[in-house]
């Protein structure tokens, strides 16, 4: 039912995560979008704030509630999406196109330990 | 846990429709259908339709029922006509609430309760203990009766045809009861949106016939997220976030309900004494810069000091505003005091103003 991109990384906590050279994208998935609802609200972290895998480094929020973001991966935030600062229903419109954070990754084979996307639709199935 | 959830006459329903299903009071409540925003939109332009048979329903009947109402309910029902509601609370000896609730005035010696699911319990304990030596009856009609609210600006056209209950006759917070199929309903212009409106109790199957009418004609159904949104922007409390057992009706800034001029009821000492020495803290209105969203629990600072906290907050879907209902100490609760509001790791500017986000459209 929801889109799930097959050159994609992703995480058990629905954010997903695309490597270039030592720059992660990350977002949510359209999993995620779908379950939360009109999100009005992304706490995004600042450039130059240092993220790390499996903590916490934001959150989404729908009309009703607050989610956490959890980072995929460690490093330093290098852009974040400006845009979802005045339109976070862009989130919502295509979660895939409307990233969070890029991250320049301080180990690249962290990737490694993410789920591929078809362990990650197994997931959203459960 | 979940299979002890109780659920609605109408819980076939909302499964088979689609809804997101939640736990709420201690019942399996739908929380929305189409999305919060659509369904609230459509009670404030239209007309929506809500669940909302987890509400508890108490029968208070006997030659004493009017002195015993007086004595556990903070509002005046004296000299009321038949037909008439009160709204109001009851309260503890200390002041504290025990819930709030609407009284409907049957006649002098019958009064019917309707009160929060999730304090069915305790109400019905406390209502049956404080009775004894009251020549009256309590009885909770809770599990008999299914209820329906019809909200918004269309709501009397659509109970008045779809429904073919001639309703337009009923004045703001008054009711008629109906014969219909052989029993007795019940139809108020209540409800908890800031819109116009009518609550309709009956029979489980009564209820169920009522709400698959409205489906076909074309209701939004709506659950009880956008049911949050709607009553917090009119400024109206939830048990739970603006009152509570530790929170009195004069904190909670509902005094207009509390007639301390009328004869005694439990409570009136406390809330007299509290209301002629001042509260220590009340429920404000908070607007933040941004659109950030306050939400319950999170703190409320001045100068980096916490003297308050959310009780509920929202990015408003009628105005966009980012406004919060909040608990703060005097004497930063005047209109206009600068504060902070702590949303997870950084603070947001915002002021205080008045608990009204958007203006009531009662009909009255």
């Amino acid at each position: 039912m929801s889109k799930i991109l097959d050159d994609l990384r992703y995480a058990d906590s629905h954010e997903w995560v695309k490597l270039e050279g030592d720059i992660a994208t990350v977002g949510i998935t359209d999993y995620a979008q779908h379950a939360l609802g009109n999100i009005v609200y992304v706490d995004m972290p600042e450039v130059g704030d240092e993220v790390v895998a499996g903590e916490e480094f934001g959150a989404v929020e729908s009309v009703k509630a607050a989610s956490d973001l959890i980072s995929p991966v460690s490093g330093e935030v290098v852009e974040i999406n400006e845009a979802l600062g005045d339109s976070p229903e862009l989130v919502n419109e295509d979660a895939f196109c409307n990233w969070i954070m890029k991250v320049k990754v301080s180990d690249p084979a962290e990737i490694e330990g993410l789920l591929d996307a078809a362990a990650y639709a197994k997931i959203c199935e459960e | 846990m979940e299979e002890n959830l109780i659920k609605t006459c109408l819980h076939d329903r909302h499964v088979k429709q689609g809804a997101l299903m939640s736990p709420f009071g201690g019942f399996d409540m739908p929380i929305q259908y189409d999305g919060i925003t659509q369904e609230h939109n459509a009670v404030r332009q239209n007309v929506g339709v809500f669940d909302v048979s987890h509400m508890g329903e108490v029968r208070v009947k006997g030659p004493q029922a009017y002195d015993f109402v007086s004595h556990i309910f903070v509002n005046d029902v004296t000299g009321a006509p038949d037909g008439q509601i009160f709204y109001g609370m009851m309260c503890y000896e200390n002041g504290g609430t025990v819930d709030d609730l609407l009284v409907y005035k049957v006649n002098d010696q019958e009064y019917f309760l309707v009160i929060n699911a999730a304090n069915i319990d305790k109400d019905v304990a406390w209502i049956k203990k404080n009775a004894e030596g009251f020549d009256c009856t309590v009885e909770d009609e809770s599990p008999k009766y299914g209820e329906v609210a019809v909200q918004g600006p269309k709501a009397e056209e659509t109970v008045e045809k779809v429904l073919g209950i001639d309703c337009k006759d009923i004045a703001f917070y008054n009711f008629k009861t109906f014969q219909v199929d052989g029993e007795e309903i019940i139809v108020s212009r209540t409800g908890y949106t800031g819109e116009d409106g009518f609550e309709i109790y009956g029979s489980h199957d009564y209820i169920v016939k009522v709400w698959d009418k409205l489906m076909e004609a074309g209701v939004q159904p709506c659950g009880l997220g956008c049911r949050d949104t709607l009553r917090f922007e009119v400024g109206l409390p939830l048990y739970g976030d603006e009152l509570a057992d530790d929170i009195t009706p004069i904190e909670a800034s509902l005094s207009m309900f509390v007639k301390l001029d009328k004869p005694g009821f439990i409570g009136k000492e406390a809330l007299a004494a509290q209301k002629a020495e001042g509260v220590k803290r009340r429920i404000v209105g908070i607007e933040l810069e941004g659109t950030a969203v306050p939400r319950h629990g999170y703190p409320v600072l001045v100068n980096g000091e916490q003297v308050g906290e959310i009780t509920t907050g929202y990015k408003s879907i009628s105005t966009g505003k980012s406004v919060a209902m909040a608990m703060i100490n005097k004497p930063y609760d005047k209109l206009g005091t600068e504060i902070e509001v702590q949303i997870r790791k950084k603070t947001f500017p915002g002021k205080v103003v008045k608990k009204r986000f958007y203006d009531k459209n009662y009909k009255k």
